[in-house]
């Protein structure tokens, strides 16, 4: 894919080209944000909640090895396949096997991030195997040949013109209509095909229960249900760290996760697999993929709390006016920007900087992670490792040498303030990336130095 | 090595000095009417309700407003107006389902969410594949929270379980809030008791 040569500052003026859009964009999370807010306060026990789970978690992280044990022995006693995959190539393979064993060459899938970051719909199609995404977001921007750009909104970046447009291409709608009751109708139609006839379905994995062996699947729309109760093979895949200890810890994560995500009390379907059904396979795969790394950098490991809900991508005001595929990977966001460095640091080095360290995201975590201060500290890795933009390592120095002398210091601020009044076109361009979407400020009579000299007394 | 092994080691070299496992105490605010709450959460998210006293009158209200079309539902009382021994057909066949009748366990006045197993379903897929949902609680089942829940699901041994809060549903075309997604238009609940 070309985008992903590009970094988040370029993607970013990409999205930016269109300012009624980033405008809506904007806008749309932030009223998700605001019904986060709203539905939380209506707990009285909210933050002693998410302390609970980030405990919780702690202590999962801290005792991971003999949660996975038990996790798949009680798996396995339940009757379903466990697979353990180191990397992405071996997670992809494993679902390849176990459909050509099968004979299997068509898929319906669920919303999984796990799948995305592991590109695993690329990889299946390389390989002959035509696969569906079920998910109403995930199927508009499969359609559309695009990442999602959210991990709960997939398509939050498009517009209803758009989606009619693509819908009147694929599904047979009407040109020109564009209405959400009736586009969602034809997905209906179209999907409920699918799923009769697919006799496979892969689906993610929201939490992971060590002392059942059973797994936890929320959706809204039903279509993991749908696909996991049609299809005689059942492959569920995961990441290792969604391992929770016991079923009443189950109590404290559905209480906070869809009203962290979306600010609703809890997901239409929070549905429990532990067996499978007479005569069906079913398969979890636990894939490491940099995680046991992540879990080793001690001030990263906390990021591997993370439950999907994506509040910190909703809060985060430059994810608002940047757009998920600004982030090039399949985790978009502040949560994104911690995790995608661990898997290739010189790749994602511009991700920790697409940040203004506001900590909205800490702030609204449900599980605690202090995602700000991590985004912080991965710019001082990313910077010693020498991996750091060119752009960014000259003005740091030029910034640093000018804050080094108290001369160089004071004439520069007067040359600024010159500028902006006497000369105001010089800054006034595209070549100067503050005048983009924005005007300069106007410029004060004085510094605040020269002021305190006239004034003090 | 295997990947199993590989990946175990890994973890085991990686993961930072055990933690205790967390004790949590939840808040349970006194005084609540959890009925009211559960009714007052259900209808926000788009659930409708019925107050009945017994069978017959789910039994008039099932042929009063779904007239037309397939119903199943396990509970023999509906045997004359539904078919019960759906649970041995290939769960394909249930594809023109218009109404499909269980009973619930328990619902949780919180968020709405009533919880039924594949006990109480007949089969996995009958609440997602119909069109239109009607689950049964007890008036006397309605718990305040989710720890509640677990409590009272406690170690019950089930192959397929679900809470399920309202109609299926997305949003996902311009946050634009559709009911029917992939699977039940309608959730109808009826509180008995």
């Amino acid at each position: 894919m070309i985008q992903e040569l590009k970094h988040h500052a370029t993607l970013a003026d990409d999205f930016n080209q269109n300012e009624d859009r980033v405008g809506w964009h904007d806008d749309t999370l932030w009223w998700i944000r605001e019904k986060r807010d709203k539905i939380a306060w209506q707990v009285p026990d909210w933050e002693l909640l998410r302390d609970a789970a980030s405990n919780i978690k702690d202590h999962v992280l801290s005792n991971l090895n003999p949660y996975l044990v038990q996790f798949e022995a009680n798996a396995i006693a339940n009757g379903i396949t466990v697979h353990w995959a180191a990397d992405a190539a071996e997670h992809n393979q494993i679902v390849l096997n176990i459909l050509r064993e099968k004979e299997i060459n068509k898929l319906v899938k669920s919303k999984s991030m796990l799948t995305e970051e592991c590109h695993l719909n690329d990889f299946l199609a390389e390989n002959g195997v035509d696969v569906i995404d079920s998910d109403l977001g995930e199927r508009i921007v499969q359609l559309a040949e695009e990442p999602p750009s959210h991990i709960v909104l997939p398509c939050i970046h498009k517009k209803k013109e758009e989606i009619g447009q693509l819908f009147h291409k694929h599904l047979g709608t009407p040109e020109g209509n564009s209405d959400p009751q009736l586009l969602t109708e034809a997905a209906r139609h179209h999907l409920r095909e699918t799923f009769l006839s697919r006799k496979a379905t892969v689906t993610g994995i929201n939490f992971a229960v060590a002392e059942t062996g059973e797994f936890v699947v929320c959706t809204n729309e039903g279509n993991a249900d749908m696909g996991a109760h049609l299809a005689d093979v059942h492959i569920a895949c995961m990441g290792i760290e969604k391992i929770i200890p016991e079923r009443k810890d189950l109590g404290v994560f559905l209480r906070l996760l869809a009203r962290s995500a979306t600010g609703q009390p809890i997901t239409t379907y929070s549905s429990h697999f532990k067996k499978p059904r007479e005569n069906q396979e079913m398969h979890i795969i636990l894939v490491d993929n940099g995680r046991t790394k992540q879990l080793g950098r001690e001030d990263f490991r906390n990021s591997l709390k993370c439950i999907r809900c994506g509040a910190c991508m909703n809060t985060c005001p430059v994810y608002r006016r940047s757009g998920g595929h600004s982030y090039h990977y399949a985790i978009t966001g502040p949560i994104g920007a911690i995790l995608a460095p661990n898997l290739d640091m010189e790749k994602y080095a511009d991700l920790p900087f697409a940040s203004t360290l506001c900590g909205s995201c800490t702030n609204v975590c449900p599980v605690k992670i202090d995602i700000h201060q991590q985004l912080y500290k991965w710019r001082q890795v990313i910077v010693q490792s020498g991996y750091a933009p060119k752009a960014k390592v000259l003005s740091m120095k030029a910034m640093a040498f000018t804050f080094s002398s108290p001369f160089v210091y004071h004439t520069a601020g007067k040359m600024g303030r010159a500028v902006l009044k006497y000369a105001p076109f010089t800054v006034n361009n595209k070549f100067n990336p503050w005048y983009k979407q924005r005007d300069m400020p106007e410029p004060p009579s004085a510094s605040f130095g020269e002021w305190y000299k006239k004034n003090r007394n | 090595m295997s990947s199993k092994a590989q990946i175990l080691a890994a973890v085991l070299a990686n993961q930072p000095a055990k933690l205790p496992q967390p004790v949590f105490e939840p808040f349970s605010p006194q005084g609540q009417n959890n009925l009211d709450v559960f009714v007052k959460t259900a209808k926000g998210i788009g659930s409708s309700l019925h107050f009945f006293s017994g069978m017959q009158e789910v039994k008039n209200l099932i042929t009063s407003s779904f007239s037309v079309g397939r119903i199943i539902s396990p509970l023999a009382e509906l045997s004359d107006i539904a078919e019960t021994d759906f649970a041995d057909l290939d769960a394909h066949t249930l594809e023109n389902v218009e109404l499909g009748v269980f009973k619930a366990h328990f619902g949780v006045a919180e968020n709405s969410a009533l919880w039924v197993t594949e006990a109480l379903l007949g089969k996995r897929v009958s609440p997602f594949i119909c069109q239109h949902l009607m689950l049964l609680v007890n008036k006397t089942a309605i718990l305040q929270n989710m720890h509640q829940a677990y409590d009272s699901i406690g170690e019950a041994d089930y192959d397929f379980g679900t809470f399920i809060a309202g109609p299926s549903k997305t949003a996902d075309i311009e946050q634009s809030l559709v009911l029917g997604a992939h699977g039940p238009r309608s959730l109808v609940i009826v509180i008995l008791g």
